[in-house]
């Protein structure tokens, strides 16, 4: 290998994507760093819901969460019970025959990505999941669709980057970067590789970067276990996801390892403010209602908010920064950093060693929205 | 006429029971000591008994997670212990809207002196309140008796007023709106959303339990809990009963489960002595008070009362078996067969602080007219400090006539102020030894809910932290117990509160709120 021996990076953000960031870093001989303000994984990656989905927005976002996919895969024999990780799989729910029609365009795209899908008729949907209302028209079975607990898995990658050499530094804020170094409140730290991972907080340390709070409303039962057995989506999720509307709810409902279900989701945009909206979030229940009738009389324990780093084209920000020499972002996932927090740590890792990737990552380059602006 | 027998199915077999008695106690009755089995696999029963610790949950009709000790036995009730839960259990979703002036949170003393003195003001008035009938904990009726002596005058009082009573329903969640408040509360069957230009917080308090090993065997209570758990039809006949912790619940609790037919082997106060003796002299001030405490030492004259007594450890296999105390340089074990071990009270205040209120020291700020620093919100009794009962009858009615924005009677407010000195007392006088903050072993469950050990914690997180990557405090209590808990051992504070302040049905949440939040027409 050509790893730089000798050469120090620094991690900002010790999230998921920081997490998977040095451990992909230090795995391939980086001495790495990670510096966080808070704790680990105390930020987006502690309210999100741990869904690790194949999404085909975009054929970019399908790459990314394809290959992303492939690499939690290789890594779940190094999970530990914290991790969480069930391979429960997505049904992605079609509501009437037009949506259906529209699971074969989307069977066939995954089939395309080395994403393995079957398509379930209304029985078949019926049977797997007994709870969901009649009259379905089916779903798309992503087999290899997984959930996992985001904060455990960060901690795991953590542990995985420490045992590779890996410092982990919580509790000291960068305030802004430097020519291969970042700003501390008393002082500066050196590196040749920089990287902001700083998810939701992204942008407030590399301005220029169009990453925005999208915020989200999650909902939690008690332990009612065998009440689903996949991770529901509806197919109308996507343009809900999609749309940056200022406020929007979508079917999206997951079976916990503890037998919790966790429902979502909403989206709003409306800054930094973490209360919860109840007009959303009631949206958001009633929408899961019409897909699980029976979760009218479920007992929720527990309700919170988080923020998504969202960008325009809803695609991450994962490589070099060129205003600042030795500046990497690895920001900007919106709702998929668990799922492609893998693919962005070895990506920045092939990048910064100058290896090939292995899918295109220039699409994903930082510098593209500032590119555009220059058209 | 009522029935003499209840006949109730559990775990698919026969029961007959007492009518009138809450599930928990009929399960008790009948010896049952798993109510549930927890993450780890251990049986559970009731600790608290009074809705507050989860611990009791059962399925109940085909719903499962019901508190065993907030629901009453019906002819034909199915109950489970194991997890069972219908297909499709009532899902009504329908909400009962009111419109109200003020709406007061809790039936206890407070509760009951400001909806009584607010409806009395001509206010309308609606009083919730989660327990099966006004009286709070410390007026808590009795199954078979009904309301106690000092509770009645004001119980029918506050009926006559006018005032409606929402019984056995929960709130769950309140937002502060552009007219006033909006609050969403619940009972088994039903969902209630009103809307009010004032509200009262007279959520009470709660036990502080302190985790110690075998602190989870079943037939193990609060103080309270256990007085709660005797109200509501739990027969103590016979039982060997050890009563360790702190505070002035311990010796009233002790003549009730003594009259009630316990044996009652050991009451330890883990206050020295000399903290007990000048906090009784500190009494003479209030001669009702002295007669009423001899009269509880009567109850149980041969029980030996031990100050400067605390508990080590409980063991047993399915329930507790022996206790071990200690007075810090000789260890006794004390064979029984319940354990009631509570270490003082902790005000209720998550509901204040979800909507906003200034809470300083673990209480809730009030003003002269007991309002909170959220206009509107009023807030009395324990919640603004325990003070007990007497107490909490004058802030209640100060905040009942705030409320209804009638003048204050200078009457109260000059009463009030006699007893903030009392309150201080009973601080200094059960203040807890620092010996209790090591009783648990690194294998002692901290957070009940998610069977979090001390072992997996480090006291160096945050709550937060711990909460995250620990589970601590994540279950349905919400943090209730092990919260109270945790304070004490690592000075951890509460966490941010959210709604619902306590596990709510789905459909009271996603009741649409479009209707509800919008301005009086």
């Amino acid at each position: 290998m050509t790893a730089p021996r000798s050469s120090d990076a620094i991690v900002v953000g010790a999230g998921i994507v920081g997490a998977a960031c040095a451990a992909a870093l230090s795995r391939n001989g980086w001495r790495v760093t990670v510096l966080d303000k808070s704790f680990a994984a105390s930020g987006t990656t502690a309210a999100g819901m741990g869904h690790l989905v194949a999404m085909d927005d975009s054929p970019e976002q399908l790459a990314l969460t394809a290959y992303s996919e492939r690499l939690w895969r290789e890594l779940a024999p190094e999970l530990d019970p914290r991790s969480e990780l069930d391979r429960c799989g997505t049904l992605w729910i079609a509501e009437d025959e037009s949506q259906l029609a529209a699971l074969g365009a989307k069977h066939d795209a995954y089939a395309a990505a080395g994403v393995a899908s079957e398509i379930l008729d209304a029985v078949a949907l019926a049977e797997a999941e007994p709870r969901l209302r009649a009259g379905l028209a089916g779903a798309l079975l992503v087999t290899d669709d997984s959930v996992v607990y985001p904060p455990g898995a960060a901690l795991r990658l953590l542990e995985i980057a420490r045992a590779h050499g890996a410092r982990v530094i919580e509790g000291r804020e960068v305030t802004g970067f430097a020519p291969n170094g970042v700003l501390l409140r008393d002082g500066a730290l050196h590196a040749d590789v920089i990287v902001n991972a700083a998810g939701a907080f992204a942008a407030a340390l590399t301005p220029g970067l169009p990453i925005v709070p999208r915020k989200g409303h999650l909902a939690i039962t008690d332990r009612l276990p065998g009440f689903c057995h996949h991770q529901l989506v509806e197919l109308g999720y996507l343009a809900s996801a999609h749309v940056m509307t200022s406020e929007s709810v979508a079917f999206n409902v997951q079976p916990r390892r503890t037998g919790q279900v966790l429902i979502g989701s909403s989206r709003e945009l409306m800054g930094w403010d973490a209360s919860i909206n109840h007009h959303v979030l009631s949206r958001m229940l009633r929408r899961a209602t019409d897909f699980l009738p029976a979760l009218l009389s479920a007992p929720i324990i527990r309700c919170w908010t988080g923020f998504r780093p969202a960008t325009p084209d809803k695609l991450p920000l994962i490589g070099r920064w060129e205003p600042t020499p030795g500046l990497w972002i690895a920001a900007g996932h919106e709702g998929l950093g668990i799922t492609t927090s893998l693919a962005t740590g070895q990506l920045i890792a092939d990048e910064v060693s100058g290896r090939e990737t292995a899918i295109a990552a220039d699409v994903f380059s930082p510098m593209r929205a500032t590119h555009a602006e220059h058209v | 006429m009522s029935a003499t027998r209840v006949e109730v199915q559990v775990d698919g077999a026969r029961l007959e029971t007492t009518p009138g008695i809450t599930v928990a106690a009929a399960l008790l009755n009948a010896n049952v000591l798993g109510f549930r089995t927890s993450v780890r696999g251990e049986p559970r029963a009731p600790l608290c008994g009074m809705g507050v610790c989860y611990e009791c949950r059962v399925t109940i009709d085909g719903v499962a997670h019901q508190r065993a000790c907030m629901r009453v036995v019906t002819p034909g009730m199915r109950v489970d212990t194991r997890h069972r839960e219908d297909a499709s259990p009532n899902q009504s979703s329908s909400a009962t809207r009111n419109r109200v002036d003020v709406a007061v949170i809790g039936a206890g003393p407070a509760g009951i002196a400001a909806g009584t003195r607010a409806a009395e003001s001509g206010a309308r008035v609606v009083v919730i309140d989660e327990g099966l009938g006004p009286g709070g904990q410390i007026w808590r009726p009795r199954a078979d008796s009904g309301a106690s002596r000092a509770a009645s005058p004001w119980i029918a009082r506050l009926e006559r007023s006018g005032a409606v009573i929402h019984r056995a329903t929960a709130v769950v969640d309140v937002q502060r709106t552009a007219t006033g408040f909006a609050l969403r509360a619940e009972s088994h069957d039903r969902t209630l959303s009103i809307e009010s230009r004032a509200i009262v917080i007279a959520t009470g308090a709660r036990e502080r339990f302190l985790p110690f090993p075998g602190w989870t065997l079943p037939n193990v209570f609060g103080v309270g809990g256990a007085q709660a758990l005797l109200k509501s039809g739990t027969s103590v006949r016979g039982k060997r009963v050890v009563i360790a912790g702190s505070g002035p619940l311990l010796l009233p609790v002790a003549a009730s489960l003594a009259r009630a037919g316990a044996q009652v082997k050991v009451v330890a106060e883990q206050a020295s002595r000399g903290q007990v003796v000048r906090f009784a002299a500190g009494l003479w001030r209030a001669p009702a008070r002295v007669a009423q405490a001899i009269s509880y030492r009567s109850a149980f004259l041969r029980t030996p009362y031990s100050t400067g007594m605390w508990i080590v450890r409980a063991d047993g296999d399915t329930s507790v078996r022996e206790v071990t105390l200690t007075d810090g340089r000789r260890a006794r074990t004390v064979e029984c067969d319940v354990l009631c071990a509570a270490f003082g009270l902790v005000p209720n205040t998550a509901l204040a602080s979800l909507i906003g209120c200034e809470l300083r020291d673990g209480s809730v700020v009030v003003d002269e007219r007991q309002e909170t620093t959220v206009s509107g919100a009023y807030c009395a009794g324990e919640p603004t400090g325990i003070g007990g009962v007497d107490l909490a009858l004058i802030e209640g009615e100060v905040a009942g006539l705030a409320a209804a924005g009638s003048p204050a009677k200078s009457r109260l407010t000059t009463r009030r102020a006699s007893f903030g000195r009392e309150a201080r007392a009973l601080d200094r006088a059960f203040a807890l030894r620092p010996e209790l903050k090591a009783l648990a072993a690194d294998d002692t469950i901290l957070c009940r809910c998610e069977d979090v050990a001390l072992g997996d914690i480090d006291r160096g997180w945050s709550p937060r932290q711990a909460k995250l990557y620990t589970r601590m405090g994540m279950g349905p209590c919400q943090g209730r117990i092990c919260g109270g808990a945790l304070e004490c051992l690592a000075g951890w504070p509460a966490d941010t509160k959210r709604p619902p302040i306590q596990p709510a049905r789905l459909s009271t949440l996603g009741a649409d709120v479009d209707v509800i939040t919008q301005p009086n027409s």
